[in-house]
């Protein structure tokens, strides 16, 4: 290590302004934060520099994400042996969900971080941690079956389109992973909907449907059991079946403060109010299924918890917060059950609320003044 | 001009050349002027209809140029707009007929977006703005260099749309011959939608910001 270090000093100098491969230093400046602490200190002023920065705050969500993961991997390789009535022992499941799950994360990075160094040489600034975490997230919330070449068109769509443009990391106004999501499911719906591609290597024979495909085609009878839905025991994409692994990863969240619980809290209360409401309505089958269904079956969870949360689009302040929340569980919900070309609801619904989520803040403050405004006009 | 000045321009002179050519990049009515935009999202999804949507346009917004410079010191102000619309409409009711009649398929995609030609702002904006205070010519020459600015940004977001989207270029089957869908290649349904489009403009703009500095607004 010290070795390293040393090295490292050594040819600092040569990346630095005026020296041999200046135009190369945000290359170096991210490789050596990659692997040491930032020792960055200020010398002005009397500020003191939390080491709390970027680079902790993305680890912290990258492991809070690793229990879902890590279930998702073992669920690719079980749905797969599922359908072939296979039965196998617990590595070999789980080594083929890692064999499938695995080139989808090679490929998330290489490609993410290469555009991400790209942007960040030509325009001069540091590569940034933010894409440390959209690179975890992609290969959670796609199929485990997707074809790599589209992985890549979605992941340079959504790096350049969805967050480049707009100055990089924390200037994005959309969530950069649910960007290459919306893309591939546009793009190519024909692989990213239906009941073909939600198991690997799906037999023929066997059932791919998820719960959401079953609940849309009126096939509520072979809606898997709570259970079933709560453990993840079920089809679906890479990361977000099992509601238990989302759980886990947000308890670590709101244990070290990084979300929001205002946000994950009001989103899961949105979508259980809008159950509630389709409930008493009660027009069709679907209408009348449990509300807290809504919040175990396809992407509900992990959107409320990695997706809704991510400090850069959502609402930032605290009213704004509950608003921004309570609206995605609605929405997601309602399309979820009303509009019959969606079968999930979550991501259009997080997409959305990304949009409006400035001008709820901007309400938000304004409210603010005005009340604090007639606070004054009362005492004069 | 002043009165004194009286020998008589060339046809092609710099300044009348600069009235073809500068629409095509400087001021460009969709990617600097920002116009007609919405004819630019509906109709690129395929190389044919927006070649004939081009080509309409090039043909309304010339005739209307000289029309309305020819009658220009005659229009009282007050009504201008309800003259300019006048004569816009019957010029694309006859486009509208003529396309019926002779490119009937054409015709049929571009559906209602021939109409639509009335609405479509650049050539308001050109009327308004050129043809009202210049002299026929000048403003034909405007009017060919407004549509080909237009014409040329439709051809390049339809070509890629269509490729992408569609897999061929001019309904020619490029991608099939050459045999990409064996290696599991799909067309992409996103190109095919409006956003899309928008999104296509976008790159254009941004990689003509990006040669052109001078175009970059302040901040």
């Amino acid at each position: 290590m010290k070795a390293l270090r040393n090295y490292i000093d050594k040819i600092k100098p040569q990346f630095q302004k005026g020296g041999k491969f200046e135009k190369l230093e945000s290359t170096f400046e991210a490789f050596e934060s990659f692997l040491f602490v930032p020792d960055k200190v200020t010398f002005k002023g009397s500020h003191i520099r939390d080491a709390y920065d970027m680079k902790r705050t993305m680890i912290v969500v990258v492991v809070a994400l690793i229990p879902a993961l890590l279930f998702g991997m073992w669920n690719v390789g079980f749905q797969h042996y599922l359908s072939h009535g296979e039965s196998v022992g617990f590595w070999d499941i789980f080594l083929f969900g890692f064999l499938k799950v695995l080139p989808i994360i090679i490929v998330s990075y290489v490609v993410g971080l290469g555009i991400e160094f790209a942007f960040a040489q030509i325009r001069g600034h540091e590569v940034n941690e933010g894409y440390l975490v959209t690179g975890m997230l992609i290969p959670l919330i796609v199929p485990p079956d997707i074809p790599l070449w589209m992985l890549t068109i979605a992941i340079v769509f959504a790096v350049i389109i969805g967050k480049e443009v707009f100055g990089g990391t924390g200037m994005n106004i959309l969530n950069p992973a649910l960007t290459a999501r919306a893309f591939l499911f546009f793009a190519y719906p024909q692989d990213m909907s239906g009941d073909k591609v939600w198991i690997a290597d799906k037999a023929d024979a066997f059932s791919g449907a998820t719960p959401l495909g079953n609940a849309l085609t009126g096939h509520f009878d072979q809606l898997p059991s709570f259970n079933d839905m709560f453990y993840g025991l079920i089809p679906g994409s890479v990361g977000e079946t099992s509601t238990i692994a989302i759980l886990i990863g947000a308890a670590i969240l709101l244990f070290t403060g990084i979300a929001s619980w205002r946000v994950m809290l009001s989103v899961f209360v949105g979508g259980y109010l809008m159950g509630l409401i389709f409930n008493w309505a009660g027009a069709n089958e679907y209408m009348n299924i449990p509300p807290y269904y809504h919040l175990i079956m396809g992407g509900f969870a992990f959107g409320a918890v990695f997706m809704a949360t991510d400090p850069v689009t959502a609402a930032q302040t605290k009213k704004g917060m509950y608003i921004y929340g309570i609206l995605i569980g609605m929405m997601a919900v309602l399309i979820r059950v009303v509009n019959p070309a969606y079968p999930e609801g979550m991501m259009l619904a997080i997409l959305l609320m990304n949009v409006f989520a400035p001008l709820i803040d901007h309400y938000v403050i304004e409210a603010n003044i005005k009340r604090r405004l007639k606070r004054i006009k009362i005492k004069a | 001009m002043s009165e004194e000045v009286k020998q008589r321009e060339p046809l092609f002179s710099p300044k009348n050349k600069k009235l073809i050519f500068n629409p095509l990049s400087r001021e460009n009515p969709i990617t600097v002027q920002v116009l007609g935009i919405c004819s630019a999202l509906a109709v690129t999804a395929k190389m044919e209809p927006a070649f004939v949507m081009s080509l309409s346009v090039m043909v309304v917004l010339a005739a209307a140029n000289v029309i309305i410079s020819l009658l220009r010191n005659t229009i009282p102000t007050r009504i201008r707009i309800i003259v300019q619309l006048v004569i816009i409409a019957s010029l694309v009711i006859l486009v509208d007929q003529v396309l019926k009649a002779f490119a009937y398929d054409v015709s049929k995609q571009l559906s209602v977006f021939v109409g639509l030609i009335i609405t479509n702002c650049i050539i308001m904006g050109r009327l308004e703005a050129f043809a009202m205070g210049n002299k026929p010519w000048p403003a034909f020459l405007d009017g060919i260099g407004n549509a080909l600015g237009y014409g040329w940004i439709l051809m390049t977001v339809a070509f890629f749309r269509e490729l992408f989207g569609s897999g061929t270029i001019w309904n020619y089957p490029v991608m099939e011959n050459l045999g990409l869908y064996d290696f599991g290649y799909k067309n992409n349904g996103f190109m095919i939608l409006p956003p899309m489009a928008l999104i296509v403009v976008g790159i254009i703009i941004w990689i003509q910001r990006s040669r052109d500095k001078e175009l970059v607004e302040e901040k």
